[in-house]
């Protein structure tokens, strides 16, 4: 079970992420537990300067803009 | 431009055809691009309306305007969105972090024209500039210059207005930011950050690996970014180009003169407050920009109106407002308000 975190604070981006995320997680058929993190505070613990960022299992492997899918795939079964 | 956006990564294309896709569109690009006066004519011509009335006079802008700035636009947003693909707030941070007050100003104020930016993300951003250490002031500089001068503004300003106002801006804007963030920075208001802020330290330096982009990559991203920017501001652009339009059409040369002239020194801060709850972007503002100057208006004051519309905005503002209390909010705007001020001075006692 990956844990996932989209860091956001809500921009239709943001959501887009998720919705990527979760999709690839599905046709990989890996399991997920996805979190959108809303909270500036949060977002900047984590580090992520430029949203949307994405964490999986506390490692951040992506700040700005939508991920790439075939990138995300490879994020996602690595 | 729409052509290659459809391109699907199933089978992708190599670098030497993506290169040559894109000159192909710069060459059809520049074709159409010349023909537009010709065409805006035609298209006015055929409408019920005398030419040289004020519906005329406005339609024949409006038609012209339009598609000038919408094809200005996506060329320049894309070229930035493969210039940008060099650039990152991570690299940004890193190369400001450990740097001294006064010329880490003038660095911070030229990466902000090129770091990729948007402000839905200003407060992330804001925090981790500054728990990387690098100094309150040198953060403004490049947070006045990012929205303020940017590519999209240079650019629309050098296609309808002229070159030499779009470097007078460039240059001023620059100076403003630099200016604002070393005075900032003087006044040492760390202490009026909010609370959470000072306590927070933002993980590690450098968490996302610089993945290696391939040139396809790179272009993919400029035509990301025109996808991005298209569906945000083309509604302001129209609007603005409308307004535009009108006074175009229909304002009297002797009551701009009188109104914006250099004549009236009350216009200049008349013009900058005016720009506050104004939220638009330079795309939105700038055909007003034309048709101002067109019918008269001085200089300096047309670039206050318009410094103070991108610079000081509310929603930003609002932004911003998690992050850094009422006071410190004050003293940004005021000190930005002040310098766009006397950019308007300066010019209308210039030219």
């Amino acid at each position: 079970m990956k844990d996932i975190k989209v860091f956001g604070p809500g921009c239709k981006r943001c959501a887009t992420t998720e919705d990527m995320v979760r999709a690839a997680a599905a046709k990989l058929g890996i399991e997920v537990s996805v979190e959108k993190v809303s909270d500036m505070a949060a977002i900047a613990r984590a580090g992520v300067m430029s949203t949307p960022g994405i964490s999986i299992d506390g490692k951040l492997v992506h700040a700005g803009g939508l991920p790439d899918p075939a990138k995300l795939e490879g994020w996602l079964s690595a | 431009m729409s052509v290659l956006s459809h391109d699907t990564p199933r089978k992708p294309l190599p670098a030497w055809g993506w290169s040559a896709a894109v000159f192909v569109a710069a060459v059809l690009w520049w074709a159409i691009y010349r023909q537009l006066p010709a065409l805006s004519e035609a298209l006015v011509a055929r409408l019920p309306v005398e030419r040289h009335s004020h519906l005329g006079e406005a339609l024949a802008f409006f038609f012209y305007d339009v598609p000038k700035v919408m094809m200005l636009l996506a060329l320049i947003v894309f070229a930035m969105g493969v210039v940008r693909s060099f650039f990152s707030p991570e690299k940004t941070r890193a190369a400001l972090a450990g740097k001294r007050e006064g010329l880490a100003n003038v660095t911070a104020a030229g990466l902000g024209v090129l770091t990729p930016f948007c402000s839905c993300s200003a407060v992330p951003l804001f925090i981790g500039f500054v728990s990387a250490g690098i100094p309150l002031g040198v953060t403004f500089s490049f947070l006045i210059a990012a929205p303020m001068v940017n590519e999209v503004a240079l650019i629309l300003l050098i296609g309808l207005v002229g070159w030499n106002v779009a470097l007078i801006y460039l240059g001023f804007g620059l100076a403003i930011a630099i200016v604002a963030g070393w005075v900032i920075g003087r006044l040492h208001l760390e202490g009026w950050l909010q609370d959470w802020v000072r306590d927070i330290h933002a993980g590690a330096t450098d968490p996302v690996e610089d993945e290696a982009l391939t040139l396809p990559d790179r272009y993919r991203s400029g035509l990301d970014s025109v996808r991005e920017i298209f569906g945000k501001v083309w509604l302001w652009i129209i609007l603005g180009i409308g307004i535009g339009a009108l006074i175009h059409g229909y304002v009297p040369e002797e009551l701009m003169a009188r109104v914006m002239g250099s004549g009236a020194w009350w216009s200049v801060p008349a013009a900058v407050l005016m720009g506050v709850p104004m939220y638009t972007n330079a795309a939105g503002v700038i055909p007003i920009v034309e048709a101002l100057l067109g019918k008269g208006a001085a200089l300096g004051t047309v670039l206050a109106f318009m410094m103070s519309v991108i610079a000081l905005s509310l929603p930003e503002m609002i932004i911003l407002k998690q992050v850094l209390k009422l006071r410190l909010i004050a003293v940004f705007v005021g000190i930005v308000a002040s310098g766009i001020l006397a950019v308007g001075f300066l010019f209308n006692a210039l030219f």
